[in-house]
């Protein structure tokens, strides 16, 4: 049996090491092995099940997942919706905790993105919750809710226009007091679908020529809003977003392929591109909005 | 054109989502769903072969999305933006708040358009893109309401602001009468209440 080792702190900074750890197609039998998984965030939640449903793809059979039996971890993975979507995913020889029945403090639960209608859900739902919890814990304005729902809508369109494959998102706020010294929410969005390069390259490769590859293919659609439509009013979402993100002082980052591009704020140090990843299928798309800093920053 | 066959005509964009979106959807969110809601207007305006000021009225959205409103402003007007089946469609986006602001700003800048919205009751301004020109013309005649076209002369003695009058009625967000050469602000055709305003004639 081949065992893959999830990271302790599964994120959007760790989610590469687990795709190193990936097993090509050649081992029949997989363990997830997350028995030390003591901190996940919403990247890292839908990276693990993008993760276990690439092995199922490659194996033809659910590789079984290990999660730590104590702790905290568990019981908030079960509040996230881990279990629900992990069932198609993962097999697993524990029984999931109950998510019990008191009021959710999660922002956005995982949820599958496989067509229009989940769009408006989602967006339905968060309506209804994410507007105290934006200005209570972020101290944004009341108004933000409607431009958090835009960025879930135009991310998760994204996934059904351009991956044409299903996927999943899911959003919390958690306190990086170490590493930020304020709270901060995380957006994760991940599918299994063609990738950006893909995408566009009917369109947008013979231009590029031998340039043409995951890092172009990100920089065409996150520096310069090129789809594979020909229609002039396509391409706006990821510029609109990146905006709306800069303005909250937020990062945002897309892995595609081989490839991550990333807009960076002063208060971190990843790569603006990145390239020669492990090849994974697919986006994933990593948003960190701060909260406002007492000066209204 | 003559203005006494103004059909003023109003469209609450919120009661076509549940028409024809099956009720499903109370935010504009999504592509397909703005084709669907701008398709639903085009039905609407379908039979109209006079020329018409319709309202698209937004009041009742709380989210709109850049997909869609790339569908139900931009594409729309860029619909209807030259002459067809005969008649000339002219579009006053009414409610828009600040949320909807941005979006809609956005979609008219990507495809150089403009468009006449009513950002509070009785209040209205130009949006998308104009040059300072265009945006104090417009706002000259705005506040007119209408300019016959010995008022024109006088109120914009330079033939660039002139000019851009009538560049201004090309954009269709603002007409001219065709009888009397008269300028108009497309808000005089509708009501402060949310339905067309009386008359419409050459004033």
């Amino acid at each position: 049996m081949k065992v893959v080792s999830v990271p302790p702190t599964l994120d959007g900074r760790t989610f590469d090491r687990l795709v190193e750890a990936l097993p090509e197609g050649d081992a029949s039998k997989v363990l997830f092995d997350a028995r030390r998984l003591r901190w996940v965030d919403p990247m890292g939640l839908v990276g693990l099940l993008s993760a276990g449903a690439v092995v199922q793809a490659r194996t033809g059979e659910a590789p079984l997942l290990g999660l730590p039996e104590g702790g905290e971890v568990p019981g908030y993975l079960s509040r996230m919706g881990f279990f629900r979507e992990a069932s198609a995913v993962f097999r697993s020889d524990s029984k999931p905790p109950s998510r019990g029945s008191g009021p959710s403090d999660v922002l956005l639960e995982i949820t599958p993105i496989k067509e229009n209608g989940d769009i408006h859900d989602l967006v339905d739902r968060v309506q209804g919750r994410a507007g105290a919890i934006l200005s209570r814990s972020l101290h944004y304005p009341a108004t933000a809710v409607v431009q958090f729902s835009v960025i879930l809508s135009e991310v998760c369109q994204n996934i059904l226009e351009h991956a044409e494959a299903p996927g999943w998102v899911a959003a919390q706020v958690y306190n990086w007091t170490q590493r930020l010294g304020r709270p901060v929410l995380v957006i994760g969005v991940s599918d299994l679908g063609r990738g950006f390069r893909r995408s566009l390259e009917s369109e947008h490769a013979a231009r590029f020529g031998d340039r043409w590859s995951d890092p172009s293919a990100l920089e065409a659609a996150f520096i310069h809003g090129l789809t594979r439509f020909p229609d002039s009013g396509r391409g706006q979402g990821i510029q609109q977003i990146r905006k709306q993100v800069r303005r909250w002082e937020g990062a945002i980052s897309i892995r595609s392929g081989t490839a991550r591009i990333a807009d960076v704020p002063d208060w971190d140090d990843q790569e603006p591109l990145g390239s020669d990843l492990h090849p994974f299928p697919g986006a994933q798309i990593h948003i960190v909005l701060p909260a406002r800093s007492d000066d209204g920053a | 054109m003559g203005l006494e066959f103004m059909d003023a005509r109003s469209i609450d964009v919120s009661r076509l989502v549940e028409r024809k979106v099956a009720s499903l959807y109370s935010h504009l969110v999504t592509r397909p769903t703005g084709r669907a809601v701008r398709m639903a207007i085009e039905a609407r305006l379908g039979g109209v072969s006079r020329p018409s000021v319709s309202l698209i009225d937004l009041s009742e959205v709380t989210v709109l999305d850049f997909s869609c409103a790339d569908e139900v402003v931009a594409k729309l007007l860029l619909r209807y933006r030259e002459t067809r089946s005969g008649s000339e469609t002219f579009f006053i986006f009414r409610g828009v708040a600040e949320a909807h602001r941005e979006p809609i700003e956005a979609v008219l800048d990507r495809q150089n358009l403009a468009a006449v919205a009513e950002t509070k009751p009785e209040r209205f301004e130009l949006l998308g893109t104009r040059s300072a020109v265009e945006h104090a013309v417009w706002d000259a005649l705005e506040r007119k309401g209408v300019l016959t076209f010995e008022e024109s002369r006088s109120l914009f003695p330079r033939e660039v602001e002139r000019s851009v009058l009538d560049r201004l009625t090309e954009r269709r967000v603002a007409l001219r009468s065709g009888n009397s050469g008269a300028y108009h602000a497309l808000s005089g055709f509708v009501s402060g209440e949310g339905g067309p305003r009386d008359g419409g004639g050459d004033g």
